[in-house]
């Protein structure tokens, strides 16, 4: 059974006629072909799928791509400004929050939407935001001190080295 | 030019990763591409009386169905490494056959492959094949695996043993060493299994062009050329130029995508039969199933003192899993990278390790983050905290008076081990001392008593471990068993222009040696670093290699390295002499130019560059161009170690385990780049951390894998560790040009033992000496009642 769906992808307005079943994140991967959003796992439990929905942070490999029918969607892709890098992306690789970087673009989307409601977190807030989002590569101590440099930078803190 | 080594440069990867660029082999979709879905065994142990696939066969959508008759005239993929008995026997080395013919020897055994124009309809499909099994007994347990009458996972392999081996000095030695002692600490352990939980799970697209008659495989795998010879020369027959092996960006390794697997074949196999390409992605579920788990050791483990508390001897029995079938590497692990690693950074006298390796009805067990050296140190370090308590001794003094005197290596040929290593440097007390001073150690004592007083139970383990990294050399590893050569490769090619193009054999999946090696590079020419690109990962443009694993890639990808870049100078010098009309002799190279010592005049790296490559004025006799390739093959292993401290604390009602602080001072021989050997540190820390009081692959007595999601699977996350506190020391290796060591398996292989340990303190006054990992709430909770 198709649907047609209209929705709103990195500001750029996309309307697709889609199987009932395709899960949003196929429909991003694999119709769009925005591949910065990863699948990691079957369960909702990895995190690497994590983009901004309406400005909140969701794991669409359990949303079904007609679930975003209407919806406003950032992925990784859409995250720079103008070529000009987000001020977590720029903190991930300032602070060495990435090795393999599979689990990178869930990691900053989950971060982004934590920052967008706390801009200045403690170190606690920032571990139990990414409660959701596996790393196997950093343990996690590098993608703290990103997120800490983004949220420094955002509110125009000096920068710890 | 500001130096590059030892800098911590940011890492020119990624750019790609954080603006989500990378190209992991699940985001390549071919045209015309079809998709695989595999059916799997339900059960353990059972025989396979019939499958039918007519039904899937009629699906729409469905391109072909697969099953193990298929494939039955075609090889199993092989093992890389052959350990034979101790009477001289042959290792038993059943088939592994890419589809199942007559058994399903594990859950997530493959039994058929249905391929179909989406994803969707393969998965549809694949739930229409109809299996008919006979399910038979299982066994799981590797001791109880070769107990009489446990049931067969081969059925021409008696008592499922594949291989018993034992090293070390005259068992008989051993035993005396250990009957005159005046105290002896017995554990018996169950190094439990674990999965390795890269987070790309493995993918793999097959691609076969009739045209030129030419095969692709897109794999995640952390050792292309190996693959495609294992894959060309073993199991498929084709021939080897005929192969071409792509793994650009990988998602995380940890040992898991070293071994070339079942599923690599089938879609390469296939993709010629239907002349279009296949593409297999693992779900989470087949991952935990079929990735080859690491650890499952049941081992007693005896070690002997005097009355000073110097160690008098070991002994050690290990019962090592297989799984239900030889991984590429997997004999290897709990022998030659286990066995070898007991004389640890103590002069131990007498050492003997016997080994017992078995079939189980689970999936193959091989190497993970450290590979039998975890095991090894997590038998060493239990047992050294341990006999600290009962001897009354501090586990900080116990280990001084017992560590081996520092050697660097040039001075004396280095250490020679009861287990047959030779260590190449080493200088094992100051990083304990380094250790203790970050830890704050007498103050935490007084602070661990305080709390105790107020009824806190507070814990401090230590680790100090040894570890051997870069597996090689050839001849030597031929004679333990290996089936392949272990040295590596490099080509560095000069452009007109004096920009360096770098083809590696060694295999970045988050290690950064786009980074790294084009750090050496920039150095040893003197050119800026975005003169510099590193190619890694195509077997089309990267003449051979031995991928990355054991810590190599540095040791001896980054010694390759220097090989080839030594070669340009050289030939450099002569075109520079004639350039400049001075002798070879009286030429320097430093800072990107050749110089007539003790003038002005010199020529730059560029002008060099481009005179190889329009050689109009040239020396005479010397060929054109400049572009050399080099094979290294070391002269011994490496020999990283260190220190750890876990500080935990015990909830008396709960049994929680908190890690409240963990320090780790480590010795990886000269840095490149600190920020990168620290990262790897972090992430090994915390996967160790996780088998200590997180992670179990638990198999029940029906062969059923009870974690096999990440709903059931505890993995570390963010808030279950603190920031990791580290600091190094330097002891270059003696044998290799950058006196480098590898960081890649050292954390994981420290921090286990020592956060067990910490455990084992905060509860020694419970008189609890010993739990299986991992150390969950309930099980030290259980532990606390008595």
């Amino acid at each position: 059974m198709k649907k047609q769906i209209n929705l709103t992808v990195n500001g750029k307005a996309y309307s697709h006629e889609v199987e009932a079943r395709l899960l949003l994140v196929h429909y991003l991967r694999d119709v769009l072909r925005l591949t910065g959003t990863h699948v990691g796992c079957d369960t909702s439990s990895c995190g690497s799928c994590t983009i901004l929905m309406d400005g909140q942070a969701v794991k669409c490999c359990t949303l079904l791509a007609v679930q975003a029918d209407g919806a406003d969607i950032t992925t990784i892709e859409g995250l720079a400004d103008n070529g000009s890098l987000h001020p977590l992306q720029e903190g991930f690789k300032e602070k060495h929050g990435l090795q393999c970087g599979f689990c990178t673009p869930g990691m900053i989307m989950t971060a982004a939407d934590l920052l967008s409601n706390n801009s200045d977190p403690s170190e606690q807030e920032i571990r139990h935001a990414l409660e959701g989002n596996f790393c196997r590569c950093t343990g996690y101590h590098n993608i703290v001190k990103s997120i800490q440099y983004a949220a420094n930078k955002i509110n125009n803190k000096e920068v710890a080295s | 030019m500001t130096k590059m080594i030892g800098k911590s440069v940011k890492r020119v990867e990624d750019k790609r990763f954080i603006t989500g660029q990378g190209q992991y082999t699940d985001d390549i979709i071919l045209p015309n591409m079809t998709y695989a879905q595999f059916v799997r065994s339900p059960y353990a142990h059972a025989k396979v009386l019939g499958v039918d696939t007519s039904e899937a066969l009629a699906h729409p959508g469905v391109v072909a169905v697969y099953t193990g008759a298929d494939f039955a005239e075609i090889n199993g993929v092989p093992c890389g490494w052959q350990v034979d008995f101790k009477n001289g026997d042959t290792m038993k080395e059943p088939k592994h056959p890419l589809i199942v013919v007559d058994k399903a020897r594990h859950a997530g055994d493959a039994v058929a492959i249905v391929i179909a124009e989406s994803r969707e309809a393969a998965r549809d499909a694949a739930d229409l094949v109809d299996v008919d099994y006979e399910e038979l007994e299982a066994v799981v347990d590797p001791k109880k695996a070769a107990e009489e009458g446990a049931p067969l996972v081969h059925d021409d392999v008696p008592n499922n043993i594949c291989f018993d081996w034992e090293l070390g000095n005259p068992k008989d030695e051993v035993d005396a060493a250990i009957a005159g002692s005046s105290h002896v600490t017995t554990l018996e352990f169950t190094n439990q299994r674990v999965a390795p939980n890269a987070i790309e799970p493995r993918s793999y697209i097959g691609d076969y062009d009739s045209t030129n008659d030419k095969y692709t495989l897109y794999t995640s795998t952390q050792n292309p050329h190996l693959i495609r010879l294992l894959l060309c020369a073993f199991v498929l027959g084709i021939p080897e130029h005929k192969v071409r092996i792509v793994s650009k960006d990988v998602g995380g390794g940890f040992g898991s995508k070293i071994f070339h697997y079942t599923e690599e074949a089938l879609v390469t196999y296939i993709s010629k039969q239907l002349g279009r390409p296949v593409k297999w992605t693992a779900e989470r579920s087949e991952a935990f199933l079929t990735d080859a788990h690491g650890r499952d050791h049941v081992s007693k483990a005896e070690m002997g003192f005097d009355a000073d508390g110097k160690i008098t001897g070991l002994r050690i029995k290990t019962y090592a899993s297989m799984g239900g079938y030889l991984s590429t590497f997997a004999p290897a692990v709990p022998t030659y990278l286990h066995g070898t690693l007991l004389q640890g950074v103590y002069t131990t006298p007498k050492i003997h390790i016997d080994v017992v390796a078995t079939f189980t009805h689970t999936c193959a067990v091989d190497a993970y983050r450290g590979a039998g050296r975890p095991e090894a140190t997590y038998l060493l370090e239990r047992l050294m905290d341990t006999a600290a308590l009962e001897m009354g001794m501090d586990p900080a003094d116990l280990r001084f008076k017992n560590f081996i005197p520092a050697f660097n290596g040039i001075d004396e040929p280095g250490y020679a081990t009861n287990v047959a290593l030779q260590y190449d440097s080493g200088n094992y007390a100051p990083v304990l001392q380094r250790a203790l001073e970050m830890t704050g150690y007498e103050d935490f004592r007084k602070e661990q008593a305080e709390a105790r007083a107020n009824g806190k139970l507070l814990g401090i383990g230590f680790s100090t471990y040894i570890e051997a990294c870069g597996i090689a050399p050839s001849a030597v590893v031929g004679a333990l068993g290996a089936r392949a050569g272990l040295f590596e490769v490099s080509q560095v090619r000069v452009h007109p222009t004096g920009k360096v193009s770098v083809f590696t054999g060694a295999h970045s999946h988050g290690q950064g040696h786009e980074t790294t090696f084009a750090q050496v590079v920039a150095d040893k020419f003197g050119i800026p670093m975005e003169d510099v690109d590193i190619v890694h990962g195509d077997s089309d443009t990267v003449a051979f290699g031995m991928g990355t694993y054991g810590s190599r890639s540095l040791a001896v990808g980054g010694s390759a390295l220097v090989k080839s870049i030594e070669k340009i100078i050289d030939k450099g010098t002569k075109i520079a002499a004639h350039k400049l009309e001075a002798a070879e002799e009286d030429l320097e190279f430093a800072e990107g130019k050749w110089t007539v010592k003790g003038t002005d005049k010199s020529i730059g790296f560029a002008d060099i560059s481009l005179t190889a490559y329009v050689p109009h004025d040239y020396p005479a006799g010397l060929e054109p161009g400049l572009d050399f390739s080099s094979f290294y093959d070391p002269a011994n292993f490496t020999y990283p170690f260190g220190a750890h401290i876990a500080i935990v604390e015990v909830d008396k009602d709960t049994g929680k385990v908190s890690l409240k602080r963990f320090i780790a001072v480590d010795d990886v021989g000269n840095v490149i780049n600190p920020m990168i050997v620290d990262g790897q540190i972090h992430g090994g820390v915390v996967q160790g951390i996780g088998q200590a009081l997180l992670e179990h692959a638990f198999y029940d007595e029906d062969g059923q894998l009870v974690s096999g999601s990440y709903m059931d699977y505890a993995m570390p996350r963010a808030d279950d560790v603190p920031m990791i506190e580290t600091d190094r020391t330097t002891t270059p290796c003696p044998h290799n040009p950058l006196g480098v060591k590898g960081a890649g398996e050292a954390g994981a292989i420290g921090s286990t033992p020592a956060v067990v340990n910490a455990v084992m303190d905060a509860l020694s006054t419970y008189g609890v000496k010993n739990l299986s990992m991992p150390l969950t709430s309930e099980s030290v909770w259980r532990a606390m009642k008595g």
